[in-house]
């Protein structure tokens, strides 16, 4: 049963490649994805779902992040059928092929417990999402391509050094047999060899980071997400780098399980702050609507870590912010998205008035702007507060000051671009792009922002089980 | 006693056959007969017999340049061990001498080069210095590996008997020495491809622009000092490359004669086969030698 | 674990990274990653001192693929693309060059800090294998064209497998595979992307690819 959340994206995407009509090629995607979506309810009712010899495990943890994607992916690939029919003198079969390909990758992520077999899915997460953001040629995606190739395979590679020292740490501590399955290490825990593992940490924060978009890593992200089409970025940003903070959450597991938590927080703590620092000065005047997204997302990355290395009740704020986060930035991204195809350009010199000239969409992106930098009532403020109340909670004062100032200089400088954008007149070139608003690019991100709202207005008890499930496997190693 | 009788008689004989040996395995390489073996000691003999002509622009400094250079590498010979015995001038301590007479010598020779008034020369003493002070630390990185490896500060004792031992136990940093030692010997003698010692072009000289004013017996004590350096540098590596000490001190000898014309052959090989580097890219190739060195010490300490 | 002989060849392989760094011409960088990628695929043999068929097939596969066929791909790269021999580092030569051997340094010094199981213990692989890594990084950050950053990255894949050699009695199959699978996949896919570039922009220098800023 587990195996199908991941073999039946593969078969699909294949079927997709096969057919032949570009016209609709594009609706078979996100039928896939309610298939899979199905899938997941079905297994989230489960207690525990394993395979044989226990590579692939459905946790508390994994129920989380797997929900996560499934929902975004069926969302944003809707938008991308409608999106995708408007451009059909492109051929999109590597494009819905290579989707189908990443979400089978990030389900595998998600799934193993095997930290070889995860680091070979993110490996293949980072390949398939490459020809999408590839998508529209020309130079600047050719160099957000590039980049965004160069910088995580190295992340990667320094990933796979760590799993080696990780691996390692067993052998050194004269167990039999050097083994990388999670069970086991999380058994064998308390006798792993210090040094090595905390050599791996580092390594693996960093490599695992780079894919997650952390500062001082994050340099590909602006860049990817300012080149890519708008259904990619919100794929990136929802579903692709909470998939890296599932690779962290796991090795900071072992590391609570072996006692040793602390040495992790720490880092943690200095590098989330840092990306929300760099994060914060980088969106002030930014003069490009998307980056200034990109950048969000490296701030809310941050907060991640933070929430993680505060621990306590943050552990159960992070988790829900991981989804909060993905689903506003996912409605974020695609009604930029929309406001870039009305206008027909990204800079905020071209773009203002967006209310006027595209209402949903110029209205959901202010919605999503105050969702996203922490106003009642949605729900990324339930999670953000959460995490500001256990900084100040558990005595750490200045992190948790330094948290605050950050998240109110990103409002500041969030808020000027984005008001500019969506406020005022349109200019006068603006009528002539052709773009009108319809079902397929506007009811993916009112459902999104509607979940959003719902979340922050009253958390569903199911949900909030399935959290407190996932902190407390998380925090205690059961 | 027969140690010193030998001793003596090498450094003082053999350097110009050295000389002699790389030219002509040059020949042979390029497909032409060359000079005679004992050319260098007739071109010695030759200039002996011509007058010296000094310049009205020159002081005492000008001939003193070749006198001290000549005089401070002979006595630099005799602290290197050449037989199985010790040289006849060791003590603790004696390396640091060894590198100071050399450096002695060099600033000699650049003075000369400079009391001239030309800026031709002034150029050419410029480029030697620079060259010498990137060559340095590859020399002293390379003594104080030998010195961990004997425990010494004496050159007799660093390259005697105990350096077969230590190529067993730590075989990596003395190859890597004798690597940069032997990059060393090719920039420190002005040979390919730091400088061409054929060549007569300013762009290109480093170390003959210096002595180009130089003539009769002085010209010949100046070249007979620069084939007493080569000797030198060729004596420290092949003592390093054949750490064992025969009893016969006689056959000793012998096998320290081959071993030096084996080395003379093989910078003529290198020599031939390689081109001279570009100006620019002397001193990467120079730090690349030091880095060697220095890792080489790295692994020693390990 | 034959150490006498695998100190040698890993010095060895760590002299190659000071070439790599202090190299001007592109094709010599590549021949000496190709080098340095077949002396790394017979150390196998030597960590485990005896051959098997299995022991055996991989290290044909792994000289093939670390000394043939990778830098196979660069050279076609290189070819395909008409640039200049020379290599244009933001960093010069000389000061990469410290660079590289202060970073070796440090892997010595660091190394030293992590214990090693009895059965390896007094052997230069962990050293070697940071050594490798940082001259790698070194490689892909400080040098401009796109086939260099390549060559960087081969060779920072050559310090993982290096690592990797101390894993080879408990946990073969993986380590090899994942490795080389890695490798392979990465490379081929710059070239693609090379080629892409330089269809983009005739040329390989990554000056180019400077125009997305803040």
């Amino acid at each position: 049963m587990i195996w199908s959340l991941i073999v039946i994206p593969l078969g699909m995407a294949a079927v997709v490649f096969a057919v032949p009509s570009n016209r609709w090629r594009p609706w078979l995607v996100p039928l896939a994805c309610l298939v899979h979506l199905a899938l997941v309810v079905v297994a989230l009712q489960q207690p525990a779902l394993t395979s044989r010899g226990h590579w692939l495990v459905l946790d508390p943890l994994g129920k989380v992040f797997l929900g996560l994607i499934s929902l975004l992916f069926l969302l944003c690939t809707f938008y991308t059928a409608g999106y995708l029919s408007k451009e059909q003198e492109r051929s999109n079969r590597i494009f819905c092929t290579c989707l189908l390909l990443s979400l089978s990758m990030m389900a595998l992520v998600i799934l193993s417990h095997h930290l070889g077999l995860m680091w070979v899915a993110m490996e293949a997460t980072t390949l398939t999402m490459a020809p999408n953001l590839y998508f529209h040629r020309g130079p600047r995606s050719l160099e957000a391509t590039w980049k965004y190739l160069l910088i995580c395979s190295v992340g990667i590679a320094l990933a796979l050094l760590g799993s080696f020292f990780l691996a390692y740490s067993t052998l050194h501590a004269g167990l039999e047999e050097s083994t990388l399955f999670f069970d086991d290490l999380m058994r064998d825990a308390p006798n792993l060899s210090r040094p090595w593992m905390h050599a791996a940490f580092v390594l693996l924060f960093v490599g695992y980071g780079t894919k997650m978009g952390l500062a001082p890593m994050h340099t590909w992200l602006p860049d990817a997400h300012g080149e890519a089409p708008a259904p990619v970025s919100a794929l990136l940003s929802g579903a692709l780098l909470p998939c890296a903070f599932l690779a962290i959450l796991r090795i900071y597991h072992i590391c609570v399980a072996a006692g040793d938590a602390a040495f992790a927080r720490q880092i943690m703590l200095w590098i989330g702050l840092l990306s929300m620092a760099t994060a914060a000065v980088f969106m002030i005047r930014q003069r490009d609507f998307k980056r200034l997204l990109a950048y969000s997302s490296v701030e809310h990355m941050g907060i991640l870590v933070i929430g993680i290395a505060i621990g306590g009740w943050a552990t159960f704020a992070a988790l829900l912010h991981v989804i909060n986060n993905g689903l506003t930035k996912a409605g974020l991204f695609l009604s930029a998205g929309n406001i870039q195809s009305a206008f027909g350009s990204k800079q905020t010199d071209d773009v203002s008035g967006a209310l006027r000239r595209a209402p949903f969409s110029g209205g959901l992106f202010l919605a999503g702007f105050l969702a996203i930098t922490g106003s009642p009532p949605f729900g990324p403020f339930v999670s953000e507060f959460s995490i500001l109340t256990a900084a100040f909670g558990t005595g750490q004062y200045w992190a948790g000051s330094l948290y605050l100032l950050l998240l109110l200089i990103v409002f500041l400088g969030m808020g000027a671009t984005v008001v500019g954008v969506v406020l005022g007149a349109p200019p006068e070139t603006a009528g002539k792009a052709p773009f009108r608003e319809s079902l397929w690019n506007a009811a993916p991100i009112v459902a999104l922002m509607a979940l959003v709202l719902i979340l922050g207005l009253n958390l569903p008890a199911s949900l909030t089980d399935l959290l407190q499930q996932a902190a407390t496997f998380l925090e205690t190693g059961r | 006693m027969t140690g010193i009788v030998i001793h003596i008689l090498l450094v003082a004989g053999l350097p110009p056959l050295l000389l002699g040996v790389i030219a002509k395995t040059k020949a042979v390489f390029a497909g032409r007969v060359g000079a005679p073996l004992l050319q260098p000691y007739h071109d010695v003999i030759k200039l002996w017999r011509k007058e010296s002509l000094f310049s009205g622009t020159t002081t005492w400094i000008f001939w003193a340049g070749p006198v001290i250079t000549l005089s401070a590498t002979a006595v630099a010979a005799f602290l290197v061990p050449l037989t199985s015995e010790s040289a006849p001038i060791s003590f603790a301590g004696d390396l640091i001498l060894l590198a100071y007479l050399l450096a002695l010598g060099r600033f000699f020779q650049a003075g000369a080069a400079l009391d001239t008034g030309s800026a031709f020369e002034g150029m050419g003493a410029a480029r030697e210095v620079t060259v010498a002070c990137l060559a340095e630390p590859v020399l002293f990185f390379g003594l104080l590996v030998l010195a961990k490896l004997s425990g010494t500060l004496s050159l007799s004792t660093m390259l005697a008997g105990p350096l077969s031992s230590s190529w067993q136990s730590s075989g990596a940093p003395l190859l890597l020495v004798l690597v940069s030692w032997f990059v060393l010997l090719l920039a420190e003698n002005a040979r390919i491809p730091f400088d061409d010692p054929n060549t007569h072009l300013e762009l290109t000289m480093i170390h003959e622009v210096m002595v180009l004013d130089h003539g009769g017996p002085v010209l010949g004590m100046v070249h007979y000092g620069a084939a007493l350096k080569l000797f030198l540098f060729a004596a420290l590596i092949v003592r390093v490359a054949m750490p064992f000490s025969l009893r016969n001190p006689g056959l000793h000898a012998g096998v320290f004669l081959l071993g030096m014309l084996l080395l003379a052959i093989l910078v003529g090989i290198v020599e031939s086969v390689m081109a001279r580097l570009r100006l620019v890219q002397v001193p990467r190739l120079l730090v690349a030698a030091s880095v060697l060195s220095a890792f080489s010490f790295i692994l020693l300490l390990r | 674990m034959i150490v006498q002989w695998l100190d040698p060849m890993l010095v060895l392989a760590l002299l190659v990274n000071f070439f790599m760094l202090g190299a001007s011409r592109l094709r010599a960088v590549i021949y000496a990653v190709a080098f340095q990628g077949v002396l790394l695929g017979v150390m196998p043999i030597f960590v485990r001192g005896e051959v098997g068929w299995w022991l055996g097939l991989l290290v044909i596969a792994t000289i093939i693929i670390k000394g043939i066929v990778l830098p196979e791909l660069v050279s076609y790269a290189m070819r395909e693309v008409f640039i200049s021999r020379e290599i244009d580092p933001v960093v010069s030569f000389v000061p990469s060059l410290l660079l590289g051997a202060a970073g070796t340094g440090l892997a010595l010094g660091y190394a030293r800090t992590l214990p090693l199981a009895p059965n390896h213990s007094g052997s230069l692989i962990v050293p070697a294998s940071l050594a490798t890594v940082l001259t790698g990084f070194l490689i892909l950050t400080t040098r401009r064209k796109a086939i260099t950053q390549a060559v960087g990255y081969l060779v920072l894949e050559n310090g993982i497998f290096l690592f990797g050699l101390l894993l080879i009695e408990a946990m073969p199959f993986l380590v090899e595979i994942g490795v080389l699978l890695d490798l392979f996949v990465c490379v081929f896919v710059m070239g693609i992307i090379i080629h892409h570039i330089n269809q983009e922009f005739s040329s390989v220098s990554t000056e180019h690819l400077a125009r997305l800023k803040d």
